[in-house]
């Protein structure tokens, strides 16, 4: 068969050029910009300033610093607080339940949902006074357990993962239920006649057999982590204070004041992080890639 | 038997508590949308003492939700149209031709799946096109986005397809573009499908691409409308909800119509072949 006349070459045109010029290119460019003092008042020209942004970014008082903890911070918690309970219900899930399907219907809608109308609607449920979640607290007779969710610094950061968590579990469950459904049934069988429990099947077939579906999830929630800004935004604006910002809010932050070549520097930061990350993943693919 | 039972009675208990935390909100939002003002702003969950439909027709009215719904429908219909394709395409060379260059430039793509998106510079090149603050700028930047995830599902769907398919067309004399749309669109229709539904609800959710992107209010997708309503509005709740419900409703709608092939895109993404 002959593959060049079969499979032509400009198939792969338009998306490539697309995504080096509209995607890879901004990336690019932004490490060239981060060196420079390229501002909206910057007519004249250019100039390049070495690492001025990079050493203003790790000295200045503005907690930039914070910002970039506080990303690294989203990224790690925010995956651990969705993806143990998403696999434990998928387990659930998973097994003969009524109504099953009903209820994988109902955890998958939040993901749908736009990160921003989500954002807005927790804002009012949080409120601190007429919030939905106080006055279910009240409700209740768990008065004590009332907190005002967005801007008491303590608690902060745990309505974002709580509310991040509403949106994300149902769909890291769904990932792990297409996980379970590809293990074939006669292991656990097999296991059974040898006296296993629900224990050992879990650590010992269950586990190990998802380990795709794990990595997938991780991949895509890291990735997700390191970029978050929606939720951020909207349920904080960074605050109180600084203490919610990431680093995607300072560099909105920072090109909304024109301030350009200072948010390329942030940019190119995350973009290093993030870039570090993906390569390791996709070399870790295309080893698994190899062996089949 | 009976320890089975009990184990079944405490999943369904935790599984309806777990769907009123999902559902509860999404209720309020409802109920809550045909309120008065005042009485919207106590957020309860309670049924209204008298229905305003009228809210509705105010935030179409005072929203710009008409036109944000038809900029939200062009951008995502348009771009993840273009994206599908071309990116199915591309996707079946590199999967059937694998060179050291196919399988590099793979991997090359590939890596985009994370790399966040410099807004900043890439305004800078849509100024250079002299698209900057167009839809059309904002077409090709939603394109652009999400060819690293449509040609990573497309691909790994396209490998179940025998290759003896493309040997059958080609003895029937078939061209590649033939071949490609004839042959092998039909039998990966499922997949195209499940990413179509994906990136479209991609980018009706997409904040960040309009907010840095949309020079005029008259370019907002639904959302950023919404967003600047809110900000003007945020008293009125009865309105904001009103707004929210209409913004969802698209998504929803294509969420129930395309689920089963929304879970089986996940399947096939999310698990090796």
């Amino acid at each position: 068969m002959n593959n060049k006349r079969t499979y032509p070459q400009w198939f792969l045109l338009i998306p490539l050029v697309l995504y080096v010029v509209f995607f890879l290119a901004p990336s690019l460019l932004g490490i060239a910009y981060s060196f420079t003092d390229w501002n909206a008042r910057s007519i004249k020209g250019i100039n390049f300033i070495g690492l001025e942004n990079y050493i203003e970014v790790f000295t200045s008082n503005k907690d930039y610093t914070l910002g970039i903890f506080n990303t690294l911070r989203f990224a790690l918690v925010s995956n651990v607080v969705k993806l143990i309970p998403a696999l434990l219900l998928a387990v659930m899930l998973h097994e003969n339940l009524k109504g099953k399907n009903v209820y994988r219907t109902i955890f998958y809608l939040p993901s749908i949902l736009p990160f921003l109308i989500i954002g807005l609607v927790f804002t009012s449920i949080l409120n601190f006074k007429t919030g939905l979640l106080n006055t279910a607290l009240d409700f209740l007779h768990l008065d004590f357990l009332k907190q005002k969710w967005l801007t008491d610094l303590a608690v902060v950061w745990n309505s974002i993962f709580g509310v991040d968590a509403w949106r994300g579990i149902g769909y890291c469950m769904t990932i792990f239920l297409a996980g379970l459904n590809a293990i074939p049934k006669s292991y656990y069988e097999a296991a059974s006649i040898d006296g296993a429990n629900f224990f050992h099947k879990f650590f010992y077939i269950t586990l190990p057999m998802l380990s795709s579906s794990i990595m997938i999830n991780l991949v895509f929630g890291i990735a997700y982590g390191l970029k978050v800004f929606d939720i951020v935004y909207v349920l904080t604006n960074g605050g109180p204070g600084h203490a919610t910002e990431v680093v995607t809010t300072y560099s909105y932050q920072l090109y909304a004041n024109g301030k350009y070549g200072m948010s390329s520097a942030l940019n190119t930061i995350l973009f290093l992080v993030t870039a570090v990350i993906g390569v390791l993943v996709v070399k870790g693919m295309s080893k698994q890639e190899v062996q089949q | 038997m009976k320890k089975f039972q009990l184990q079944t009675v405490i999943k369904h208990v935790v599984c309806i508590i777990l769907s009123i935390i999902v559902l509860a909100p999404l209720y309020m939002v409802l109920i809550n949308s045909f309120k008065s003002k005042t009485e919207s702003a106590r957020m309860s969950l309670s049924l209204p003492t008298e229905w305003f439909f009228s809210n509705y027709a105010i935030v179409i009215e005072q929203g710009k939700l008409l036109q944000g719904f038809f900029n939200s429908f062009l951008y995502a219909g348009v771009s993840t149209s273009i994206a599908v394709l071309t990116c199915a395409m591309a996707a079946f060379v590199l999967c059937r031709k694998r060179t050291k260059l196919n399988k590099g430039l793979y991997f090359f793509i590939l890596s985009g799946l994370f790399f966040p998106i410099n807004y900043v510079t890439l305004v800078k090149i849509l100024t250079t096109f002299g698209v900057a603050n167009t839809r059309l700028g904002l077409i090709i930047a939603f394109t652009s986005s999400m060819i690293p995830f449509c040609v990573f599902v497309i691909r790994n769907f396209i490998i179940t397809i025998p290759v003896e398919f493309d040997e059958a067309a080609l003895i029937d004399g078939a061209g590649p573009v033939k071949l490609f749309f004839q042959i092998i669109v039909p039998l990966i229709k499922p997949v195209l499908i499940t990413v179509f539904i994906l990136e479209f609800m991609g980018v009706w959710s997409d904040f960040m691409t309009p907010l840095y992107l949309s020079g005029s209010s008259s370019m907002w997708p639904m959302n950023l409308a919404v967003y600047n309503f809110f900000g003007k509005m945020t008293s009125n709740w009865n309105y904001v909800f009103a707004d929210i419900v209409l913004t969802c409703l698209p998504v929803i709608l294509l969420y129930i119509v395309g689920q089963r092939y929304i879970v089986g895109g996940l399947t096939s993404g999310g698990v090796k072949e």
